[in-house]
């Protein structure tokens, strides 16, 4: 069947069968096998994609339930050569090692800060527990969280409304 | 790798719409909702339906609210929406303390309460709150509605009163006064599925417990409804000798299978201890004493 999906704001469209995963839909498209795909039994967190702003683990997903949603990958956090908080607080805090794990939890904790700016600890790792590391350890992953969070507080946005 | 076999795809656009399409293609057809236990269990060949029909867009079965006396919850509301609930919190605090314990919340993010229940996996969380609290679930037909009780739902391991062609649409909880709840759960590491949980819900008045639920998940072929520790909490006055005895009547009544989770003495030893657990927080609950 046809499926479109638009993916980092471009509407990709292929001929796949309805079975197709949403993970293997966006890693077959070229240049976005950023979304890994490790443990395919829900688990692991690689996977994770956002949908209309909410993280999914796209190996749990049919591409066809996702047409005509807005879909984010890991490739879509940098936006005109500027690295997203979230990947210059991974550069800054080491929060990577064999980087298998790192886009499913950068798209994990894009997610968090989009929702909550200033999470505390804990809350950093209830939102990346859906996701596992093998090499780095989650406590650089959560300095590099705390990192973002900070970095974009200190940024003056036109958005913030002074109260 | 691991990918569903093939099948065929259609999105609903109403309830009615799924329904009539349930009943075209008969069998082989199959509802998905959340997709997180379905997928799956396509992958594994667990399940392999010949036509997926995707409720996903009927935002009209995504709700939480109050309405005379009862509290509606539609087929379709994901976890995350039910732990972010503050009426469930403030009526129902079981699901609470059950969806912080559920999955993870990226997963929370899109599974279903009508795909849980609907998926009967003796293991599923939230069956045990549903039971507990002695819910009734609407179920959606060709031939119009009907409402099931919990205690009834469940009819054998992954199998529920969900008749060919049938949705279900709601899950209601009538409001009674003098309600507490709690979930107390067991897991090997966050986010797994449970070594042994228990679902509580009491109803005191005048110091007296005038009715209560108490369910089991994971410790049997389906969700246990232990109704004789239920009978043996009616009408007594709330103390740790009566939580512990009940506990030690719901090991009992549960029927804990050995696997890598752990031999049945110790899920059996587990249930009693989370009852009784779970009763002393419902209980403090009902009598508005955070424990
Ligand atoms: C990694 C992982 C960990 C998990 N851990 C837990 C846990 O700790 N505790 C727990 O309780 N659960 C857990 N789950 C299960 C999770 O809660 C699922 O989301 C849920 O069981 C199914 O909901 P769904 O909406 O995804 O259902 P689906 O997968 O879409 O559907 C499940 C079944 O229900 C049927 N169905 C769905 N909706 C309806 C409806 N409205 N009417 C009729 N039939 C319907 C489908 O046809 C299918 O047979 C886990 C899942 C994963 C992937
Ligand atoms: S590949 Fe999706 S969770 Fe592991
Ligand atoms: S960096 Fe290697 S798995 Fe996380």
């Amino acid at each position: 069947m046809e499926i479109s999906i638009r993916i980092n704001g471009e509407t990709v469209t292929r001929d796949v069968p309805p079975q197709t995963l949403l993970v293997h839909f966006i890693r077959d498209t070229p240049g976005l096998t950023g979304t890994h795909w490790g443990c395919d039994t829900s688990n692991c967190g690689a996977c994770i994609v956002q949908i209309d702003g909410r993280a999914v683990k796209s190996c749990t997903q049919l591409a066809a339930m996702v047409e005509g949603h807005e879909v984010r990958t890991v490739e879509g956090l940098e936006v005109n050569g500027v690295l997203d908080p979230i990947q210059q607080g991974f550069h800054e805090q080491h929060a990577l090692h064999c980087g298998f794990c790192t886009p499913g939890m950068m798209m994990a904790s894009r997610s968090l800060l989009d929702e909550n700016a200033n999470p505390t600890d804990q809350e950093i790792r209830v939102a990346i527990s859906g996701g596992i590391c093998r090499c780095t350890g989650y406590k650089n992953i959560v300095a590099a969280v705390r990192w973002a969070a900070e970095y974009e507080a200190a940024q003056p946005s036109p958005t913030k409304q002074e109260v | 790798m691991q990918t569903p076999g093939p099948t065929s795809y259609q999105r609903a656009r109403s309830v009615e719409a799924a329904i009539a399409s349930l009943a075209e293609h008969g069998p082989g057809a199959r509802v998905v909702a959340g997709g997180h236990s379905l997928i799956p269990m396509m992958k594994l060949r667990l399940a392999s339906p010949e036509l997926l029909i995707d409720i996903n867009d009927l935002d009209e079965l995504a709700y939480i609210r109050r309405e005379a006396g009862l509290v509606r919850i539609g087929a379709l509301t994901r976890h995350v929406d039910l732990l972010r609930s503050e009426l469930l919190a403030e009526l129902f605090p079981v699901f609470a303390d059950a969806e912080q314990v559920i999955a993870d919340p990226v997963v929370r993010n899109r599974g279903t309460i009508g795909g849980s229940l609907c998926q009967a996996d003796p293991a599923e969380d939230l069956s045990g709150v549903c039971a507990a609290l002695k819910a009734d679930v609407v179920l959606q037909g060709p031939g119009g509605e009907r409402v099931v009780n919990m205690s009834e739902f469940h009819v054998g391991p992954y199998m529920t009163a969900v008749q060919a062609a049938e949705i279900l649409t709601e899950v209601r909880l009538a409001v009674r006064p003098g309600a507490g709840s709690a979930h107390e759960k067991l897991e090997r590491r966050a986010g797994d599925f449970a070594i042994a949980a228990s679902s509580v819900a009491v109803w005191i008045e005048g110091g007296t417990i005038t009715d209560a639920g108490v369910a089991l998940a994971a410790v049997g072929p389906v969700t246990i409804d232990a109704r004789r520790a239920q009978e043996h909490l009616r009408g007594q006055v709330p103390s740790e000798a009566l939580f512990e005895e009940a506990g030690r009547i719901a090991a009992e009544e549960s029927m804990p299978m050995p696997d890598t989770r752990g031999p049945e003495d110790y899920k059996r030893h587990l249930v009693g201890v989370l009852t009784k657990r779970a009763l002393r927080k419902a209980t403090a609950r009902a009598l508005h004493q955070e424990a």
